[in-house]
């Protein structure tokens, strides 16, 4: 029997842990993490790990939080939110961590939060939808900006640039679904009106059909594409290759110099919400992200060869706040960290500034988005935004 | 009409994908009656090992021989390790093995390479040739003729030379192959190898439009396997009928109807013909039925 | 009374598991355990099901999990939208998954080998496909909370109350399975595997047993797909799709096909083993190829009656 081989196991390590560890006389501060290395989420988690891996590893050379070590447990739940529950039962029983920053996905995050809330331990997810932080819940935090915002940005650019009437093509994936539902639901009250709507599934390797409907239908004067992996890239080739000439809105979900190579020469001029985390080195001197997104890019193209991504930058804003949130509670009690993740402010993250409350557990507000606009194969911070 | 020629355009880029693709289950099948649920794996090494070798520097023709010679190793290696110890299995233990090895090919590829997506450049640039008010991409063209390159070349081979009639032989009759001297395992070895490399083929060139990563191979294969049923395994002119047929599908449920169960359209099909017309549209009723 | 006998006598494995269930949480220092041990007993009883199509019944199914998905989301559906009690949503869920599997069936089941198994798994992937699109009523990609099983006031909750439930009914599907093989339909069934000439030769309504095995298994899947929704609170499409149909059939060739007490051993091991090995996780699914390969390969048997054939001593 398995369990009884674990358990076996487990008290004898148990037995020469205490033998052997007397001389760390302070236990670790166990941070858990449940992300989506593997899988169909893993363009988000496997940044996400590799930030949290960095980060905990360059602190605890510094010597740690409050005098005491991190001690980072992460588990990779394959983008599947059955298994997200189970190793947050697993990281709460057995592992006993005291706060939580993980949750790559929606689905997981909700198939989480209840494990949390009843074990009172703050949980900092890294999923994008708004359901997770409204209705607000006591232990739950989120760093990410939501779809919501996403979409009024991109209204709020469209309104700017009297493009009032649009077509949206989304992505039927969880990310593409939420942000299009999002975008549906705000459009009146930001003066855009959606005159026809396409989807497509994740994997397709052609929409010319349903980009071929939006042309075709009159009035349309933009086009939205909420989406997530590899769609995005290809509606864009597809829009070129059709000839349309249309603004064409991304979402934060393409936030990655692959979009660009991908999308190839059909990538220019497209517009998108982005952190600033994207566009680091072109940040004017003053802007106050400028040091922390600048400094983050390099420590993680540094240490991971590769090029930055928002979502890693997520995590490190989830782990950041986390911390400093322990520095000022002076302990790692669950309680107390949750009291004091809550009075975030003023906290200059990868993604914005944050300034948290009781009623707004993400402290994001819109300037946190900047609009970007690709040009000559690069990001350009388009002024103003 | 333009819009009309437009989804069509459609339904041809992709149908020319599933029909590469269902080549491959057909070959094998007619070899050995086995269905190769690792076909889409074939698929997706193409892609990836000539991306990978390319980022290493090699020159891209080159690359994608490579790509091609190595699949066409993984796929002799399939049969010689996987397959052959397990004959005399049932068709459920050998549909088992061929799930299990392209579980096996995808999670390692997830390590050897990586979980991103990586394009390839297109053969002739990617300016879309304009007909009758729609668009369609050169690359698009290039696929189609390599599935009738392929399907001349298969048919030739077959009909022929020694070598293809001793396939067809094995496939008829496995015994009485081996009794008129023919070694029918080198012939299965054979058929393996050979829609490994189709499938290593169609990965370098579908990837400039449809793009890889290592997770390709699923819905591949099951597309392209929807395309093989449809047109009645065991044919390869009905195995690329079968794959154009369903990209048309697809592109007029997603131009016409809801593009969000574009991908039910294969999926029923298969359901459809199984029920209606096993054998497909080119097959010969050998179903057998209870 | 050798240890072959000992070991063919039809309660015995009925009273090892029940023995099992009973006995596991002595071992278990934390409630994590028991949703471990949960998850496995839930697992079991779709495996057991699907082990009666494939071990005995000799067809096979690679879209076992649309079944798991429709009991899934009966219980979410159900009480969110339509108001009703999720016990009665719980039954309501195996009816509908029965009678899917009688219209899908019958046309199907006249069909033989790796046709049937397609066919399955197209329908597999329809379930999955409809449950991400219907958003309205599945919630969609996201999925949707369950709400919790409430009966005559006591609402079930707690991962030790869920453990004895699966368990129990884990044991329950047992020993109707058990008495299913040993019934006329279950030696109608075994001659089905060993030559489906024969046995119609023999006279035995061979389209309709396999139906009746079809749907009996649709029915163990679609009530652990509930339990599964209730337990976890939460449901995504993911519960019916491909690489979980994979998963069931993968418990059933490991634990043994035709082997109702391999079912439970399938559905440990791969219900453990990435618990067990999670700093392998990135190798999880290169491993999952692997055994799958040697099992078929080398022993097709699966692993219970192979260790009861070693047991039992060479024959003569």
């Amino acid at each position: 029997m398995k369990a009884l081989q674990r358990v076996t196991a487990a008290t004898v390590i148990g037995f020469l842990a205490l033998l052997g560890g007397g001389y760390q006389v302070l236990a670790q501060i166990k941070i858990g993490s449940v992300l989506s290395v593997t899988g169909p989420a893993s363009f988000l988690g496997d940044p996400e790990k590799k930030t949290l891996e960095i980060y905990v590893d360059e602190i605890n050379a510094k010597g740690g939080v409050n005098g005491q070590k991190l001690q980072l447990v992460v588990y990779d739940d394959g983008g599947n939110a059955d298994n997200a529950r189970t190793f947050a039962t697993r990281l709460v029983e057995e592992d006993k961590i005291v706060a939580m920053v993980g949750g790559s996905t929606t689905g997981s995050t909700l198939a989480m939060i209840p494990i949390f809330e009843d074990a009172k331990i703050p949980f900092i997810s890294l999923a994008g939808a708004i359901q997770i932080i409204q209705p607000v819940r006591s232990w739950v935090f989120k760093t990410p900006h939501t779809d919501k915002m996403a979409c009024e940005k991109i209204f709020a650019d469209l309104k700017a640039r009297n493009l009032t009437t649009i077509a949206l093509i989304s992505g039927t994936g969880a990310f593409g679904k939420s942000m299009r539902d999002q975008c549906v639901a705000v459009a009146p009250s930001s003066g855009i009106k959606i005159a026809i709507e396409e989807s497509y599934g994740p994997r397709d390797s052609d929409m010319t059909p349903q980009l071929t409907n939006i042309k075709n239908k009159a009035g349309v004067l933009a086009v939205v594409n909420p989406g997530f992996g590899q769609g995005p890239a290809i509606v864009t080739r597809n829009y070129r290759q059709l000839g349309i000439t249309l603004p064409l809105y991304q979402s934060h979900g393409v936030a990655s110099k692959q979009f660009i190579e991908l999308a190839g020469p059909a990538a220019e001029g497209v517009r998108l919400p982005a952190a600033a985390l994207l566009i680091a080195d072109k940040l004017p001197a003053n802007d106050p992200q400028k040091p922390v997104v600048v400094d983050y890019a390099r420590t993680y193209q540094q240490k991971t060869g590769q090029a930055v991504s928002t979502f890693g930058g997520h995590a490190y804003d989830g782990l950041m706040i986390l911390l400093e949130a322990m520095k000022r509670a002076k302990t790692a009690d669950p309680v107390k960290v949750r009291a004091e993740i809550e009075k975030t402010k003023g906290y200059i993250g990868t993604g914005g500034i944050v300034n948290m409350s009781p009623t707004d557990h993400m402290g994001l507000d819109l300037s946190a988005f900047r609009m970007l606009e690709i040009k000559g194969g690069d990001w350009t911070l388009i002024p103003g935004t | 009409m333009a819009e009309l020629l437009q989804f069509v355009f459609s339904g041809l880029t992709v149908g020319a994908i599933y029909a590469l693709v269902a080549l491959g289950f057909t070959l094998i099948y007619k070899a050995s009656d086995i269905i190769n649920f690792a076909q889409g794996e074939f698929v997706m090494l193409g892609g990836m090992i000539t991306v990978f070798a390319a980022i290493a520097g090699v020159p891209l023709p080159l690359a994608a021989l490579l790509a091609v010679i190595a699949t066409t190793a993984i796929g002799l290696a399939l049969h010689r390790f996987a397959i052959a110890p397990a004959r005399g299995a049932s068709p459920v233990a050998l549909i088992m093995i061929t799930i299990g090895a392209s579980i096996f090919l995808r999670g390692t590829a997830q390590i050897i390479f990586d979980r991103r997506f990586h394009s390839l450049p297109s053969l002739f640039g990617n300016d879309p040739i304009q007909f009758g008010g729609a668009a369609i991409l050169p690359q698009s063209l290039v696929v189609l003729a390599s599935a009738t390159v392929i399907v001349i070349l298969l048919w030739l081979f077959i009909d022929r030379t020694f070598l293809g009639k001793a396939v067809i032989a094995t496939a008829a009759n496995r015994l009485a192959a081996r009794l008129i001297g023919i070694d029918t395992r080198r012939i299965v070895d054979l058929s393996f190898a050979l829609s490994a490399a189709i499938g290593a083929i169609a990965g370098v060139v579908i990837t400039p439009i449809a793009l890889t990563s290592y997770d390709v191979g699923t819905l591949l294969a099951l597309k392209g396997f929807a395309a093989a049923m449809l047109g009645g395994i065991g044919s390869a002119p009905g195995a690329v009928v079968g794959g154009l047929l369903i990209g048309m599908f697809e592109a007029l449920a997603a131009g016409y109807l809801s593009s969000n169960y574009k991908d039910a359209v294969a999926f029923l099909i298969i359901l459809v013909v199984l029920i209606f017309i096993p054998q497909g549209l080119f097959g010969r009723a050998k179903i057998e039925r209870v | 009374m050798t240890l072959r006998t000992l070991l063919g006598h039809r309660l015995l494995p009925a009273l090892v598991v029940a023995a099992i269930v009973v006995a596991l949480p002595w071992f278990f220092p934390s409630t994590y355990y028991y949703r471990i041990g949960a998850l496995v007993f839930m697992f079991a009883l779709a495996v057991v099901g699907l082990n009666l199509l494939m071990g005995f019944a000799g067809q096979v199914s690679l879209g076992h999990a649309g079944f798991v998905g429709i009991g899934a989301y009966s219980v979410a559906i159900g009480p969110v939208h339509l108001g009703l009690p999720s016990w009665l949503c719980l039954f309501a869920g195996a009816v509908l998954s029965g009678a899917v599997a009688f219209l899908v069936g019958r046309p199907i089941l006249r069909l033989k080998g790796h046709y049937l198994a397609v066919a399955t798994l197209g329908f597999g992937l329809l379930v999955a496909i409809v449950l991400t699109n219907e958003a309205g009523l599945t919630g969609g990609p996201d999925g949707m909370s369950v709400p919790r099983l409430t009966l005559f006031s006591w609402t079930v909750r707690g991962t030790e109350t869920w453990y004895w439930i699966a368990g129990a009914t884990f044991v329950g599907g047992f020993v109707v399975a058990a008495n299913l093989m040993e019934s006329p339909t279950g030696r109608a069934l075994q001659a089905i595997h060993d030559s489906e000439i024969a046995a119609l030769v023999l006279g035995v309504d061979v389209a309709r047993k396999k139906l009746a095995v079809f749907v009996i298994s649709a029915i163990y899947a679609s009530m652990a797909g509930s339990y599964l929704a209730l337990f976890n609170g939460h449901v995504t499409p993911d519960v019916a799709g491909f690489l979980r149909s994979i998963e069931l059939v993968a418990m059933v060739v490991l634990g043994g096909m035709g082997s109702i007490i391999g079912s439970l051993v399938g559905s440990a091991l791969l219900v453990v083993l990435p618990q067990a090995l999670t700093i392998f996780h990135q190798y999880e699914q290169t491993v999952l190829g692997l055994i799958l390969m040697v099992f078929m390969i080398f022993l097709r048997r699966g692993i219970v009656p192979s260790l009861a054939a070693a047991l039992a001593g060479p024959r003569k």
